[in-house]
């Protein structure tokens, strides 16, 4: 029974890291048409950026702002200096963030070296709260919850402001969008850049729970396009559904079947794409 | 072609020789790609999945079951196409970006198969103890026996595919390329016919993979990663992807590239990364393409005297063939 409790909190938290990285994603898919390849490596990158902040003594806030603002910033970079002069042209636009994504993994193989580095969670969460007669750590706890936060915020913006108006009739019809002036240059940019920070902060608070190091960006971005596969390109439900969905499928398999985990989430996206090839809530066909 | 077949006598040393087997069997996997990405349209980032499985397949069965050369590679071959099978029956419910993402994900799960199923492939440890075969009695631990054996293989998938690509078949892969909706109108099976092309790929790939464990007597999970697919891929389309000779323009390109630069700098994949932008960015077409262009540019203008040549075509802005579909 505890075992069943543990694992599903862990499948939970792992489901809330998921959503950082595939909502940014699937928000840029949605607007862009294009696959974000270099999103494992913000993420890797982000959770770098995070530790060689705390190693300096800041806290971690502290490291979650400096991943954002950092991952951010080289995501606004990218797209202004690579993928606008591709505009266009969405096939080379995705091998592009593939090259960047070569670039990022190995200037952090040479930045941070090639150790796996553990990162301790913050001391006022590193403890374990008590519920049922059973301990959770509740760092864990903390990362669902804040996951959820970032969901909510992320629906307000999307759902309640002006902005995320202009984003959701640029997903729906980018050239209609335009054509009522909705300023489509500045929102790639800044859409870009939103998910980049949000692959950054996902990175940071998965490093207490997975650690860095190098293959990092390897092992999520599969699980990134697993979820958004799953859940449906530029939908934010179907990317909150699908994180938790492979979060439960990955952490029971990794500990039920360890040798076969991989397979086993593979079977989900068989069946989906067999029944369903625009995912459980996609909107958009690429 | 003379000059392929007598290098190990100009070559000038061991090096050389293995270099230009590399080159061959890396042409190989660009090649069965190229059917894929240049032809069908369809761009593929798992293409270094069926370098793992054939590979590791006649490597297991050889190690493990002690089976013949002969044996283990019709194993290997079979086992790969079939798996190719049955990724074109999931990849293939998508095409172009989506495409790429599920291919993706699948060369990613064989990879993950590779590392974590210890018990079988020996995870990161690899298997190791893989002979090359002796076919006719040649001793193919020699590097120049080895580089004619690549060469003819080479030689005998450049007929096939160069017979392939001029075949109606061929043609009609072009057309579900640059018009699906048109050739579905014309009666054709546009998914059949990309599944077949999938297939084909993956078992020329399958071929690749063997050359491949056969010149390395040895394969990891490293083989399979993605920057191996994405290293397959940038030399289809940094050669030139749908023409025959890019795909060997492009492996000889990035091999060489990646043997000099490792004698300077180990920071090989970053050059990749950058590599792979500069060509997206600056040479779309590839090179082949590229340099025939800038060829017709320098070109006398004049037509040759007797004989009639059309007026010049308008300049048409050269598209990508692998972005030409359109779901």
């Amino acid at each position: 029974m505890s075992f069943w409790l543990i694992q599903s909190l862990n499948s939970l938290a792992l489901g809330g890291v998921l959503f950082t990285l595939a909502a940014g994603f699937s928000l840029i898919f949605g607007l862009m048409r294009i696959a974000n390849l270099s999103h494992g490596a913000y993420f890797m990158f982000g959770a770098y950026i995070g530790l060689s902040v705390l190693e300096r003594g800041y806290g971690f806030m502290a490291a979650i702002v400096a991943a954002a603002l950092g991952v951010g910033l080289l995501g606004g970079i990218v797209e202004r200096l690579i993928l606008r002069r591709l505009a266009g042209n969405s096939l080379s636009q995705v091998l592009a963030t593939l090259g960047v994504a070569f670039v990022i993994a190995d200037g952090s193989l040479w930045l941070w070296g090639g150790d796996p580095r553990p990162v301790s969670a913050p001391a006022l969460l590193s403890g374990g709260v008590q519920l049922f007669g059973l301990t959770f750590p509740l760092y864990r706890l903390a990362v669902l919850v804040f996951s959820v936060v970032i969901a909510l915020g992320l629906w307000l913006l999307l759902d309640k402001t002006r902005l995320g108006v202009m984003i959701r009739a640029s997903v729906d019809d980018r050239q209609m969008a335009q054509g009522i002036g909705v300023p489509a240059s500045r929102l790639f940019t800044l859409v870009f850049c939103l998910g980049a920070a949000l692959a950054g902060i996902g990175g940071v608070i998965a490093a207490p729970i997975l650690s860095v190091y190098p293959g990092l960006d390897a092992d999520m971005l599969p699980l990134a396009l697993v979820v958004v596969i799953l859940g449906g390109l530029g939908s934010l439900a179907g990317a909150f559904i699908g994180s938790f969905l492979i979060g439960f499928i990955y952490s029971f398999g990794q500990v039920l079947f360890p040798d076969l985990a991989y397979i086993i989430l593979f079977l989900p996206m068989v069946i989906i794409l067999a029944v369903r090839p625009r995912g459980l809530f996609g909107r958009i066909t690429a | 072609m003379g000059l392929l077949l007598c290098l190990p006598w100009w070559a000038g040393g061991v090096y050389y020789i293995n270099l230009a087997s590399q080159i061959l069997i890396a042409a190989l996997f660009a090649m069965s790609l190229n059917l894929l990405v240049g032809y069908a349209g369809l761009t593929s980032l798992g293409h270094a999945g069926y370098l793992g499985l054939s590979a590791y397949v006649s490597g297991w069965v050889m190690v493990h079951l002690g089976w013949g050369h002969p044996a283990a590679a019709a194993t290997a071959l079979a086992a790969t196409t079939a798996m190719a099978a049955l990724f074109g029956l999931i990849a293939l419910r998508a095409t172009g970006i989506s495409f790429l993402m599920i291919t993706l994900a699948l060369g990613q799960i064989l990879w993950g198969l590779a590392y974590r199923w210890t018990a079988v492939t020996g995870g990161d440890n690899g298997i190791s103890g893989i002979t090359r075969p002796s076919p006719f009695g040649l001793d193919l631990g020699n590097a120049s026996y080895f580089y004619f054996f690549a060469l003819l293989v080479f030689a005998l998938v450049w007929a096939l595919i160069a017979v392939w690509v001029r075949s109606p078949f061929g043609a009609s892969v072009r057309g579900t390329r640059d018009q699906p909706r048109r050739m579905s109108t014309l009666g054709y099976n546009v998914w059949l016919i990309r599944w077949i092309t999938f297939i084909l790929s993956g078992f020329f790939g399958a071929v690749a993979g063997l050359m491949y464990v056969y010149y390395h007597q040895f394969i990891s999970p490293h083989s399979l990663s993605l920057a191996n697919s994405a290293e397959m891929l940038l030399m289809v389309i940094a050669g030139g992807a749908g023409t025959l000779s890019g795909p060997v323009v492009g492996a000889a390109l990035v091999v060489i590239l990646k043997n000099v630069a490792s004698g300077y700098i180990d920071r090989w994949v970053m050059l990749l990364g950058f590599v792979f932008i500069f060509i997206v960015m600056f040479v779309p077409g590839g090179i082949v393409a590229g340099a025939s262009r800038i060829a017709k540019r320098w070109a006398p203008q004049h037509p040759p005297s007797g004989i009639q040549r059309p007026a010049p075509a308008p300049e048409i802005a050269v598209e990508n063939p692998a972005t030409g579909t359109t779901p």
